[in-house]
């Protein structure tokens, strides 16, 4: 690759004109979910915006590829199908839905406060009161679990079993939460720029620090060995791939700029990452060698990329920014 | 990055009429549209959509700094605020009335997000021209507020005497000289004393004389020496609170003629130095000085003169994150001189006041 490759040419622009939240495929058609509580689908010749959330923002939402699940600040979580059909799955009154998880079974989790909600694919729900506000739910991939960001730590919860959720201590306030896709690691992003990760066979911690910003996204490559994570000038990707994780390894650097990575999103088949900065840049890079290749980016420009998701051939990549452009790469075949 | 987003941090003790003067700032005919933040829902009367209920989560920073607490709840709320980016023009921070503003305003210089988005305009305090005497005795929440106050709304004013009120208002400023103080009743005070005050605003520091001597001036001013038959009439509309305080041996004592309490805990220490000072010296002292006595330190705030540097050097603190910057060129007919004070808990007086005189140039 030359370093002045670039695919700006197999970038068709979609104006969302809203800041995008979170972007998915649903079948073929990009959707958007967009600040403004409506959810864009951009399909080819004919754009449709449906009012998931009407006279509300969506603060968050995730995608199984079936359907795109919303939480949003009139306390609903709202389900979209990939007909456009919306499906209010709960409404909490007076509280806004913070984080929301979302597995292939179609399990659900999400939290107000300090209540989280899981529901199981049989759609009954169950409650627990976290110790503190919930900033982030992942599903384990093995068993009904679900992990919780908190204050002070983490806690794993059976939703369908009566014994108490284990507590992961860790002091400091944790945001945002992952597992890997083996199941063997949990990561916490913190508000203290750096991230937080337990072996969960021993309960071992490992710290993940050095970033001038909090970390708000990260990914995991498609063979489980790579963690890829936003906040730093680079896109800062740690090794998963032996029994210890990255404890006493330090991380890859990719795409290195003058400007922050915002978000990152790992190619489903290739070990290849698509960086998107805070600047509204937005590159392809291949971990093996760092090899660049240019997507979108303007000088001098401030609109943070916001949102990135790859289809499940990993042949296009929708993404949208805060000031609500967005857009699909069709790399070429 | 755009413009941004104003947050006033209303604060007061249980009962002193917080959610009065939230009401009226919602219901007056302003053209603005605030967000609002409360402990409690249910109390605010007005139907404003842009209400969100908060959790109070003071949360400990493991930054190396001892006193750093940040609103968690905060940083929270305003991330999901922000989403409704442009529906709003300002954020109001209601806190309940046992809180410390110092976590809701560290907030605002700790997360890079929030400082992003938002800027912290003033800290109000709302207080009980009835009861506020009796707290400050026996609720350190109370005087933590008023220390930490840029704006006091003394509200209630109709239910106590001239003489009560010139006692609540004597033991305001012996904690708090600094602050604007307002006299209200049913928090009946023009909302532009209150709002988009841009108190934190480096760029806004102006002055940091205590308002109070100003104040005492100006009544004077209206005096002038006329014959016993003299026929007109000088209107001394402000004088007559100030007729008795000559005779006032209490535990007060004045200050340019106005009665000042000084409080046992809370004090505040205004220095000068008449001239330059020497930046080489005065940084590492001030920042030495908030990291080992921050946690007593509430507010601090300076205007500094630096040998050889045409701008003025401003800087404002609390607890012990100090936030300075080089502001505007002195003026020509400016007297060039160093003024720093500082709001707190036990301040070591002499030990201030000797490092910050080393400083000088």
């Amino acid at each position: 690759m030359s370093e002045t490759a670039s695919l700006s040419q197999h970038v068709t622009s979609i104006a969302a004109g809203e800041q995008v939240v979170a972007t998915c495929f649903l079948g073929r058609t990009p959707v958007f979910a967009l600040a403004d509580g409506t959810i864009l689908f951009a399909g080819i010749g004919e754009e449709t915006r449906i009012a998931a959330h009407p006279d509300a923002a969506i603060l968050v939402a995730a995608s199984d590829g079936k359907r795109l699940v919303t939480g949003g600040d009139d306390g609903r979580v709202v389900a979209t199908d990939s007909g456009g059909v919306t499906t209010a799955l709960a409404a909490e009154k007076g509280k806004w839905i913070d984080a929301l998880a979302l597995r292939a079974d179609g399990a659900l989790a999400w939290s107000a406060g300090k209540t989280v909600f899981a529901r199981d694919t049989k759609g009954e729900t169950k409650k627990l009161d976290a110790p503190s506000s919930v900033r982030g739910l992942a599903f384990l991939p093995k068993g009904y679990r679900l992990a919780i960001a908190h204050y002070n730590g983490a806690s794993l919860w059976f939703p369908n079993a009566a014994a108490k959720p284990e507590f992961l201590e860790w002091k400091g306030a944790h945001l945002d939460i992952t597992a890997s896709p083996d199941g063997k690691f949990l990561v916490t992003s913190m508000q203290e720029n750096m991230l937080h990760g337990w072996r969960l066979s021993d309960g071992k911690h490992m710290r993940m620090s050095g970033y001038p910003a909090k970390t708000r996204s990260f990914s995991w490559s498609h063979d489980g060995n790579w963690l890829a994570t936003s906040g730093a000038d680079a896109c800062v990707v740690w090794p998963f791939e032996t029994k210890d994780g990255p404890m006493g390894r330090g991380p890859r650097e990719c795409g290195v700029r003058s400007r922050r990575v915002s978000c990152v999103a790992f190619h489903p088949l290739q070990l290849v990452l698509a960086i998107g900065y805070e600047d509204g840049w937005l590159l392809l890079v291949r971990l093996k060698d760092g090899a660049e290749i240019f997507v979108r980016g303007e000088r001098e420009a401030n609109d943070a990329v916001t949102a990135l998701q790859w289809d499940g051939q990993g042949t296009r990549l929708a993404f949208g920014t805060r000031e609500g452009a967005a857009g699909i790469l069709d790399l070429p075949a | 990055m755009s413009e941004k987003i104003p947050v006033t941090v209303l604060t007061g003790y249980l009962g002193a009429g917080k959610t009065t003067l939230l009401n009226r700032i919602l219901s007056e005919p302003h053209g603005k549209r605030y967000a609002v933040i409360v402990n409690e829902f249910g109390e605010i009367g007005i139907d404003n959509e842009l209400v969100v209920g908060a959790d109070e989560e003071v949360f400990e920073m493991n930054n190396g700094c001892i006193c750093c607490t940040v609103r968690g709840d905060l940083i929270r709320i305003l991330e999901g605020l922000m989403r409704r980016k442009g529906k709003f023009d300002a954020i109001i921070v209601e806190t309940t009335g046992l809180a410390d503003p110092a976590p809701v305003a560290q907030t605002f210089f700790v997360d890079q997000d929030v400082q992003d988005a938002a800027k912290l305009d003033a800290v109000v305090t709302v207080a009980d021209a009835k009861w506020l005497s009796a707290r400050l005795k026996d609720a350190p929440e109370a005087k933590n507020q008023i220390a930490f106050a840029d704006v006091i709304i003394l509200n209630k004013t109709d239910l106590v005497s001239p003489e009560e009120l010139r006692e609540v208002e004597a033991r305001i400023r012996g904690i708090n000289p600094y602050a604007a103080l307002h006299r209200s009743v049913k928090a009946d005070v023009p909302l532009d004393a209150v709002l988009g005050k841009n108190a934190f605003d480096l760029d806004r520091i102006l002055e940091i004389e205590p308002a109070f001597l100003e104040a005492e001036d100006h009544d004077h001013h209206h005096d002038h020496d006329c014959g016993p038959d003299c026929g007109h009439d000088h209107h001394h509309h402000d004088h007559h609170h100030h007729d008795h305080h000559h005779h006032d041996h209490g535990h007060g004592h004045g200050h340019g003629g106005i009665k000042v309490y000084h409080d046992e805990q809370m004090q505040s220490l205004a220095l000068t130095i008449e001239g330059d000072v020497d930046p080489n010296k005065f940084m590492p002292w001030v920042n030495e000085l908030v990291q080992r006595e921050g946690p007593n330190i509430l507010r601090s705030k300076g205007i500094l003169s630096f040998r050889g540097e045409p701008k003025r050097f401003v800087f404002q603190g609390v607890h012990m994150i100090l936030d300075g910057d080089l502001q505007r060129d002195w003026k020509p007919d400016e007297k060039r001189n160093s003024r720093i004070v500082f709001i707190g808990r036990d301040l070591k007086e002499d030990e201030i006041r000797d490092g910050f005189m080393k400083c000088a140039a």
